[in-house]
């Protein structure tokens, strides 16, 4: 099955990056959604389907964590696996995504085959053609 | 290892290391030095990220803007040659990185850091001053015939006044 992946990042450059990784991933994605904060986030989930979110955490009106609880919240989105793309590394931020529900997290910098990595067990691989 | 030299190791490190995954590019050798005094005139980029905690003070990354382009073209992968909003995101991200490298590994020696949200600040003639600030450490990476340079001043939170002044032809306090 395909999946419909949202990417959270208030800069612009990272959310190309993941556009392109995840392109090359091999992985059955069918749309990448962008948003570039929580709320925006929020607001696309209303309208679009989304079955992956990669987000950063340290964002302006509304970050990463609070958009993880806001997901892990709701009846309707609880179930939808949450990555963390970040330069945080400490144990507070990290360790309250986790203790939120986050499916993982990769710290930038990143390569490509951190990406595929950590996402191997969450999405489906593509058919081959 | 006192904290100065500790701060440098860590921003040649992250730098490069920076450099190598996101950009797939390699710095020249680091050149560190302290910087004390009356800030100097800038013409180019200047991208700041703060840091909050027991510890904290600004991190900085200053470059022309032919390598902010450059920086950008290796980031996305375009061809760009002037600088748009895309290059400013490029050297912000990159300052993200960079300092938030150094943040995390400092962490285990001086406790938990914030990091904020960087600005970019692109033109001629113009100055900065983050208040407090005395000494900055300053790495310098040659790079392709031109220099990125890293800076980062930081401190024990009670000597670092809360309040931060950006000067462009006039001094502007803003509360943090």
């Amino acid at each position: 099955m395909e999946s419909d992946v949202l990417v959270v990042d208030d800069s612009a450059a990272i959310r190309k990056i993941l556009q392109r990784v995840l392109r090359q991933t091999g992985m059955a994605i069918r749309t990448i959604h962008e948003a570039g904060d929580g709320q925006e986030a929020l607001e696309v989930m209303k309208s679009q389907s989304v079955s992956l979110v990669l987000t950063d955490i340290n964002m302006p009106k509304m970050d990463g964590i609070q958009l993880l609880g806001a997901l892990k919240s709701s009846p309707q989105w609880h179930k939808i696996p949450v990555v963390m793309i970040t330069t945080e590394g400490g144990e507070t931020k990290v360790g309250e995504a986790v203790r939120l529900g986050a499916a993982g997290y990769v710290r930038k910098p990143f390569t490509a085959d951190q990406i595929k990595e950590k996402l191997a067990g969450i999405l489906e691989p593509a058919l081959p053609l | 290892m006192n904290v100065q030299n500790l701060i440098i190791d860590l921003i040649s490190q992250s730098a490069a290391n920076v450099f190598s995954t996101m950009l797939g590019a390699e710095l020249g050798p680091p050149e560190a030095s302290i910087e004390q005094g009356v800030p100097e005139v800038n013409d180019g980029i200047v991208s700041f990220i703060g840091l909050a905690g027991a510890w904290a003070g600004t991190g900085s990354v200053v470059c022309s803007p032919t390598v902010a382009c450059r920086i950008c073209s290796l980031m996305l992968m375009t061809d760009t040659t002037s600088v748009d909003a895309d290059v400013l995101d490029a050297v912000a991200e990159l300052t993200n990185m960079i300092v938030g490298s150094v943040k995390n590994d400092l962490e285990p020696h001086l406790g938990t850091l914030g990091l904020s949200i960087p600005t970019v600040v692109f033109g001629k003639n113009f100055r900065t001053k983050s208040a407090g600030a005395t000494d900055w450490i300053v790495v310098r990476f040659p790079w392709e015939g031109d220099v990125l340079v890293v800076k980062l001043f930081l401190a024990p939170a009670e000597r670092v006044p809360h309040a931060v002044s950006h000067m462009m032809g006039q001094t502007c306090p803003l509360e943090v």
